[in-house]
């Protein structure tokens, strides 16, 4: 199946292991990178090339209910971006969402070769598993939402801390996911039970279950470290678009302490100003605090000029977001789990609120002091589709390119921001710092993210260019498990890789404590519920840490 | 009846959109026969009761000719790839398992392919498209529907466990007392047996459901409506007028609706009203909609078929990708404009079903026909496989209604293989078929023609 390879004379990335484009061989066998080869290898030869490992997309909505929801909604979305099949590859729809097949080609054909699913209801697991599974070459894996189970929080509201870890450790194995998400906490049960309404204050307890957000984000940092899931609790903070939003986000991380916490497409929790008018770059602030708490990790959740879907486990956002053009709209409500709400959505140079939150994501990542921290994601589809990285890593690199391209949008908002006043760029370690080392060490995934002996054999080389837009557009080679997928831009054989998942250890009486519940509330049969070992085909288990 | 007796729990009826996940079944394992089929409705006592077995049938024929299984496969294969347009059809009574496989082989062979939907909730699936929908899964109504109508539909005798189970006399975390803390309206064209379950019935006059929904949307936006709207479509001001403000008042309505809404005149115009009248009264309370779906996995079918091609059913990919149009590529349409040279279809007769322009099309073309039993399709297929029962002989997983996974559980087994099982062999030939056609074409024929191994 897979090859020994020998990738002589690239220049090397390989930030986790200290190298910085040093010119040396690589060598794959066996799926994974080794030192010296068993056997002798084909040998490729990669000089002049950019080697790196290959991408890891720590939030992204590429599989589930609500992104299968957001596909059957926008056939407009597929129709100018049909994705046509090769010998080796299935036929698929482009678009914003893309059909399962065009993702995970789609991905490969950016060098990235992980991609984690930010948000799946735990009744909906076994359906984004089965899509995951029709999602190829990449490796993959979830978070469960768990944030407004009403199980949880009225465990959070009688003090049962260990009942409710149990619990948390038990969701997780039931469903396969890699980490717990929280979205909105305490958000749902006004939306659905009190006529539409929000949460407002991160304080604010619910008239139904007496506890605020705060107390929810408490628990499950708590509880999510104690557990040692590789990735601490995803959290998408309450007040996601507001204005001044950026104190509700500065709480939440205090509410973290000094224990780990990764805060969800920050950028959209970064605005100063007035609720209900305009918002203000609050940049500054958020970069202050991430920059001095290496407790903390973050996505930015970069918008990007175009079309877009919004989805979302916060469906109050959704509503207003519908609000502006009234246009299509769903709303999908998940028995005692979770909201979700869907808009197709266009982010426009010229409007005022779409710039700001454009210069707000590029202050976050220019202000940032620790690349290992920051990661490169635009919370694909909602601020853009991952097909535009290549271009969000030129602005990153190219001063002058972003200094043409902030030209071209609305000043108002620029002038508010100080964007232009940033003048780093990022090098090339740096890049592959925000997305592959960086985030592959957020998720504790050990063998990813960095091309050390032992490591999977997860490669995109470069043909290095000026053009940093064009060189991460369209790797020459793709190596996937050691497998060879892209050779000179082309397919050569199709792939499809694992679930990656966690399985905390949980005491069984807690199972006793759940059941109960589930068979008066929920609308399926407990024994029903947990995702079976069947679904898993090629599947890791990640260690506890 | 024999001591060779099993109990299977938690077991799933898979005859309607219900997907009841709480059957306790008992098998006589001796005589092959569920004898008990305890929670079912009258309608799954039925669907579990009569399921037996024909063990001397077949398990597969050319041409009325029982044949071998490798044999079937082979000439299946070569049927539909030497189709110049072959079509794909079905799917709602089988698993997402072998719906998966029956979409790669529409892909890899260029076909064309289609679902049940598109003769029963297609109009929805456009109409969505159109509006989107406020949406929930089925707990949500049990727990918080306080205000819940049905529309062109008579769950009574089409899915008798909706009301005790979900919707209308089902026990939730804000409706303790179940009907007690419920209204439940019934609209429809005639009164039928679900009427009394219902608080209130509101007759319509046939054809006249958009011309009532748009009315009732319009006064949700507070305009004015002319009385003379109960001449049109026989419900009078006053009773919408009070709808209207039961739908803004209430704490969690949801409108369920049905086949008399899709499939007569207005179809998807009359979904997309329904639909929009639930999103604009979300701007007064939570208001949710649901269509009640018919065959136990036809959601599968839809969801399948989206996250594969990224479109819900009605799917073309003679260019090689996916294209997407209802009334091009809908299967009648396709069979009854004689269109099409040969047809795979999966557990559905459209022989007994179908207008009859589309049925004379399909018996002239060559069929390859997946079936548990015989049918009018199975006895005019060139090729007939005999398979196993989805959730009595066959585990896998199917979608409720609302979009909700299950994983089914076997009784007891079959003799025939089942559809996964068929279309995983089709497929794999197929594949080879294609490959080799495309490598007597010369290298550039191999990737324009071939689709891939998964």
């Amino acid at each position: 199946m897979t090859e020994c390879i020998q990738l002589a004379g690239g220049k090397v990335y390989d930030p986790a292991n200290g190298i910085d484009g040093e010119v040396r061989d690589l060598y794959v066998e066996q799926g994974c990178m080794v030192e010296t080869p068993s056997s002798s290898p084909r040998t490729i030869d990669v000089s002049g090339m950019v080697v790196m490992p290959g991408g890891v997309d720590i939030h992204c909505h590429i599989a589930g209910p609500k992104v299968n929801l957001a596909r059957k909604l926008q056939p407009e979305d597929h129709r100018r971006d049909p994705h046509p099949g090769t010998e080796h590859t299935r036929s698929g729809a482009g678009g914003t969402v893309p059909s399962t097949f065009a993702t995970g080609y789609r991905y490969a054909t950016l060098g990235y070769t992980t991609a984690m699913e930010a948000a799946v209801t735990p009744i909906g697991a076994r359906h984004t598993i089965e899509e995951l599974h029709d999602t190829p070459v990449i490796d993959k894996g979830f978070y469960v939402l768990l944030g407004n189970n009403i199980f949880l929080q009225q465990l959070i509201r009688d003090g049962r801390k260990e009942e409710f870890r149990q619990a948390v450790a038990w969701w997780v194995n039931a469903t396969k996911a890699y980490t717990t998400k929280l979205v909105n906490p305490g958000g749902d049960e006004p939306w659905k039970g009190k006529k539409n309404s929000n949460v407002k204050d991160i304080d604010e307890k619910s008239d139904f279950i007496p506890v605020s957000p705060r107390q929810v984000i408490d628990a499950f940092v708590d509880t999510v470290n104690e557990l040692g899931l590789p990735h601490p609790p995803h959290i998408h903070c309450n007040n996601l678009g507001h204005s001044g939003n950026f104190q509700t986000t500065l709480e939440t991380m205090k509410t973290a302490g000094d224990r780990r916490a990764h805060l969800a497409h920050i950028q959209f929790h970064s605005y100063a100003g007035e609720l209900g008018k305009n918002p203000k770059s609050a940049s500054r602030e958020i970069a202050e605090y991430v920059n001095d708490h290496p407790n903390i990790t973050c996505d930015v959740g970069q918008v990007m000029f175009g079309k877009s879907t919004i989805m979302t486990a916060d469906a109050p956002l959704a509503y207003m977001l519908r609000g502006f053009k009234k246009g299509k709209w769903v709303n999908a409500d998940t028995e005692c789990e979770s909201g979700c709400g869907i808009v197709p959505f266009s982010y426009q140079e010229h409007i005022y609120v779409h710039a700001l939150q454009w210069a707000i994501g590029l202050e976050l990542f220019l202000l940032s002091k620790d690349p290992w921290r920051i990661v490169l994601s635009t919370d694909h589809p909602n601020g853009g589709s991952f097909m535009s990285y290549p271009k969000l890593i030129r602005l990153l690199m190219d001063r002058e390119f972003r200094r043409e391209e902030i030209k071209r949008v609305n000043q108002k908002a620029i002038n508010s921001t100080i964007l232009n006043e940033l003048e780093r760029e990022y090098t090339l370690n740096e890049i592959a710092i925000i997305t592959r080392a960086g985030p592959a060490r957020a998720l504790n995934l050990s063998n990813k993210g960095h091309l050390g002996p032992g490591a999977d054999a997860d490669i995109t080389i470069y043909d290095e260019m000026a053009d940093k837009e064009a060189m991460f557009n369209a790797p020459r080679y793709v190596i996937k498990s050691g497998a060879l997928i892209i050779e000179d831009h082309e397919f050569r054989r199709d792939y499809y890789g694992k679930l990656l998942h966690t399985e905390p250890g949980y005491d069984e009486s807690i199972v006793a404590e759940v059941r109960p519940f589930f068979e008066n509330y929920y609308s399926i049969e407990f024994p029903n519920y947990a995702v079976d070992d069947s679904y898993l085909h090629d599947h890791e288990v990640i260690a506890t840490v | 009846m024999s001591e060779n007796v099993k109990v299977v729990e938690n077991a799933t009826c898979t005859f309607c959109g219900c997907v009841c996940d709480d059957m306790i079944l008992t098998v006589d394992m001796d005589e092959k026969r569920i004898t008990k089929s305890k929670n079912a409705c009258i309608l799954g006592k039925a669907w579990f009761a009569e399921h037996y077995i024909e063990e001397d049938a077949p398990v597969a024929m050319i041409d009325n000719r029982p044949v071998s299984m490798e044999e079937a496969v082979e000439e299946a294969a070569r049927t539909l790839v030497n189709a110049r347009f072959p079509i794909t059809y079905g799917l709602s009574d089988t698993t997402c398992e072998a719906q998966r496989q029956a979409v790669a082989i529409t892909d890899t062979i260029r076909g064309n392919i289609d679902t049940t939907t598109s003769v029963c909730h297609g109009p929805s699936g456009i109409a969505l498209q159109g509006v989107g929908e406020s949406t929930m899964t089925l707990g949500e109504v049990k727990n918080r529907a306080d205000l819940v109508i049905y529309w062109g539909g008579n769950p009574a005798e089409s899915h008798p466990r909706h009301f005790g189970r979900y919707a209308v006399t089902a026990k939730g975390m804000f409706t303790p007392r179940g009907k007690k803390d419920r209204h439940v309206v019934l609209v429809d064209v005639r009164r039928t047996p679900s009427a009394p379950a219902a608080s209130q019935f509101i007759q319509v006059k046939p054809g006249k459901d958009f011309e009532v929904l748009w009315a009732l949307r319009a006064l949700v936006k507070n305009r004015r409506i002319d009385p003379d709207i109960e001449e049109e479509t026989g419900v009078s001001l006053e009773t919408m007028e009070e709808l209207v403000e039961r739908m803004k008042n209430c704490r969690y309505g949801v409108l369920f609706f049905g086949m008399g809404l899709t499939m007569t005149r207005g179809r998807h115009f009359n979904s997309g009203a329904l639909l929009a009248l639930a999103t604009d009264l979300n701007e007064y309370t939570h208001f949710v909609a649901k269509p009640v779906r018919g065959h136990g996995n036809v959601t599968g079918a839809d969801n399948v078929m989206s996250w594969q091609t990224g479109y819900p059913f009605g799917v073309n990919f003679s260019r090689g990708f996916p294209r997407f149009n209802p009334g091009e590529f809908t299967t009648v349409d396709l069979l009854a404009k004689r269109d099409v040279d040969a047809a795979l279809i999966v557990a559905t007769d459209p022989a007994s079903n179908f207008p009859q322009a589309a049925i004379d099309h399909l018996a002239n073309i060559p069929v390859v026909c997946l079936d548990t039993k015989a049918t009018l399709t199975s006895k005019l297929a060139h090729v007939a496989f005999r398979t196993s029962t989805y959730g009595i002989n066959t585990a896998g997983t199917v979608y409720r209604m609302d979009d909700v996974p299950i994983t089914l559980r076997k009784a007891f087994d079959s003799p025939f293989p089942n559809d996964e099982e068929i279309l995983t062999a089709i497929r794999k030939r197929v594949r080879e078929l294609v490959l080799a056609r495309g490598q007597a074409r010369g290298a550039t024929g191999v990737s324009r023609a071939a689709a891939p191994l998964q």
